[in-house]
């Protein structure tokens, strides 16, 4: 009960410090504190259009940290979703050009598991280098964000390319049909649902199948895993391919319903956030939820610092690099003796 | 392609090689010094960005460049240290920590740097070494950034210094054996904490040299995974200062080839191009891992051996 109890204050008092550190930075620039929190919190969650635009920037972040959570929980420490992200969505509108698609939910399925399928096999790659080879995850990860995006822009600047997207070059918008719609009339799009459904799906599996146990054992302990017989490598590979279906899926997801087309606003980061929230989350699909709402909250409330304190962009950026290096740093406080539970793992 | 354009092609990707590679020897060759003591940093890529930031920021106000090349390895050592500061609290993982310091490193990169978009600052002197030749594309692709003779010094000195001093000794004794190394009564953690400031100093210089010399200005896209490449240098380079150097050219080399086959004209692909250095580094990578083994030349402490 008490490591229950310390698993949610550690998080909750980093947030609470980094926010203090943060509206100390913003002193330094001649802006009042006071007002910077106010406005993060109005811009996040302060009325009905600031949820709105909140839980619009939450649904990608469940499914980016989703592809930290489910490789993690295997053992692998997988920074790459950017990439996984950014293939899902142009595979999302991709499959338009190749195959003629039913423009219903059948329709709209079939280019979300397009997402989702790229995605899936973009992290996979990772998984496999790692178990095959021996290549470092993490580096591995990351370089292969960059290739995706390299290979992005030059599909859409070129091969997929609608001819009357000047400056901006995209791909064709996906027909009406095949795009998600706002949940009863809102902003707030269907891909919120798919998200919560995906953080809950991936913690009943890690919780409540053989399978999911397995997954946990391989990354907890692998020579344990080996010994019991555990086909490791196999259940490596599942794991890194559910994150990058998930990863893949928000990609696809931003294309259907929020841009309509393929375009470089697709990079916007959101495969970076994601590791935030999964570190915060503690590596637990279900604390993604709550945490991608708030970190979805200070996204949403980045352009209102901007507007109307004149913060620069980066000013949310800045917030979560301190959220992040203080969450690490509070595990260390696990050893002090008022907050530690009795028994120790080490 | 006409004789020209070949000349023109490869003197764009040796002048790249000399140019872009840079950067990556200060960074491949603080990244070594810090794993040396059984430490990663992939924090190195913030490092990277923000002292590019300082740099340019440092020499703008002061109108010297020298000024922001030291500014620029102050705030790569100050950020590094956090790094290291941060590792050594109990529990504290150091990848994790060098994700994290990647997106603080970047976002008080741009906070500080959004009014440093516009102003032009002083520029590191070149130095021409191609006046010898009368092709403009040669002489050109010859002028050097002035901080890479240092840059050449500092593998010499790291290389000798970890093989013949005292201090390299220990630095190693961390890296291989933290248990030797505290048995003789030295802090494993602040040998660790002073080769990860340092480490992040070397980088800063980098940093300035992405800001204070050709393309010579800050902008948010001006390092995208160089840091985190130079991890991946380093184990090419099997821990060796001196064959970092040798690794920071052939990758400058692939970064080059993007632009300079842009220059004679060739602009298809200008995007996949410029994924070369990633996809080099990845094929290194899986050239030079073996599953369940541990990279030649490893530091034995260091965590991605586990």
């Amino acid at each position: 009960m008490r490591t229950a109890l310390q698993d949610a204050l550690l998080p909750v008092g980093a947030i609470a410090a980094a926010l203090l550190l943060f509206g100390a930075l913003v002193a330094l620039s001649g802006v009042n504190p006071l007002d910077v929190w106010r406005t993060l919190f109005l811009g996040a969650f302060g009325d009905w259009f600031s949820w709105q635009n909140t839980l619009q920037r939450a649904a990608p972040l469940m499914l980016t940290a989703l592809c930290v959570v489910l490789p993690a929980r295997a053992g692998l420490v997988v920074i790459g979703g950017e990439g996984a992200l950014v293939l899902g969505g142009l595979a999302c509108a991709a499959l338009p050009y190749a195959v003629p698609l039913p423009e219903n939910v059948l329709g709209t399925a079939l280019v979300l598991g397009a997402g989702a399928l790229a995605g899936a096999l973009w992290i996979a790659l990772v998984g496999w280098l790692r178990q095959a080879r021996g290549v470092n995850e993490t580096i591995s990860s990351l370089l292969l964000a960059y290739i995706a995006i390299g290979v992005f822009k030059h599909l859409v600047e070129g091969m997929l390319r609608d001819p009357s997207s000047l400056n901006k070059p995209s791909t064709y918008a996906l027909a009406e049909g095949l795009r998600i719609g706002g949940i009863g009339g809102s902003d707030v799009h269907w891909g919120l649902v798919l998200g919560v459904l995906a953080c809950l799906a991936s913690g009943l599996w890690l919780q409540q199948t053989a399978s999911g146990f397995a997954v946990r054992v391989v990354g907890g302990n692998l020579r344990a895993a080996q010994l019991v017989g555990l086909p490791a490598n196999a259940l490596v590979l599942v794991a890194c391919a559910a994150g990058g279906a998930c990863a893949g899926l928000a990609g696809a997801v931003e294309v259907a319903a929020v841009h309509t087309n393929a375009n470089a606003s697709l990079i916007a980061g959101y495969g970076y956030a994601g590791i935030l929230v999964a570190f915060i989350a503690r590596q637990s699909p279900y604390a993604v939820i709550p945490v991608a709402i708030l970190f979805g909250g200070f996204g949403a409330a980045g352009s209102l610092l901007q507007r109307r304190l004149g913060l620069p962009d980066a000013s949310v950026q800045v917030l979560q690099g301190i959220a992040f290096v203080l969450i690490l740093a509070s595990e260390a406080l696990r050893d002090v003796r008022w907050l530690a539970p009795k028994w120790r793992s080490t | 392609m006409t004789h020209d354009a070949w000349i023109a092609l490869l003197a764009g990707i040796g002048g790249g090689a000399l140019r872009v590679g840079v950067p990556f020897l200060f960074v491949s060759l603080g990244e070594c010094l810090t794993e040396k003591s059984g430490r990663i940093n992939l924090g190195l890529e913030g490092v990277l960005v923000l002292s590019a930031m300082s740099a340019f920021g440092a020499a703008y106000l002061s109108g010297n460049a020298w000024v922001g090349v030291l500014a620029g390895a102050l705030a790569g050592a100050a950020l590094a240290a956090l790094h290291g500061a941060l590792c050594a609290l109990p529990r504290v993982n150091d990848v994790a920590t060098g994700i994290a310091l990647m997106l603080l490193g970047t976002g008080l990169a741009f906070y500080f740097g959004k009014p440093l978009m516009q102003p032009q600052a002083p520029q590191i002197p070149a130095i021409d070494l191609g006046r010898w030749s009368d092709a403009p594309a040669l002489q050109a692709a010859l002028q050097i950034n002035a901080l890479l003779p240092l840059g050449l010094a500092l593998a010499v000195l790291l290389w000798w210094g970890f093989a013949r001093t005292r201090y390299g000794l220990l630095l190693r004794l961390a890296g291989d054996s933290a248990h030797a190394a505290r048995a003789l009564g030295y802090s494993v953690q602040g040998i660790r904490l002073i080769a990860t400031t340092c480490g992040g100093m070397i980088a800063g210089l980098g940093g300035a040299s992405l800001t204070l010399y050709y393309p010579g200005s800050w902008n948010e896209g001006i390092s995208s995974g160089q840091g985190l490449i130079a991890v991946a240098l380093v184990i090419f380079a099997r821990w060796s200062p001196l064959r970092c150097v040798g690794a920071a050219a052939l990758f400058g080399a692939a970064g080059a080839v993007g632009p300079a086959l842009q220059s004679v004209g060739i602009s298809w692909g200008y995007n996949l191009f410029n994924t070369v250095p990633y996809v080099l580094t990845l094929l290194i990578l899986v050239a030079s891992c073996r599953p369940g083994t541990v990279a030649q030349g490893s530091p034995g402490e260091l965590s991605n051996n586990s």
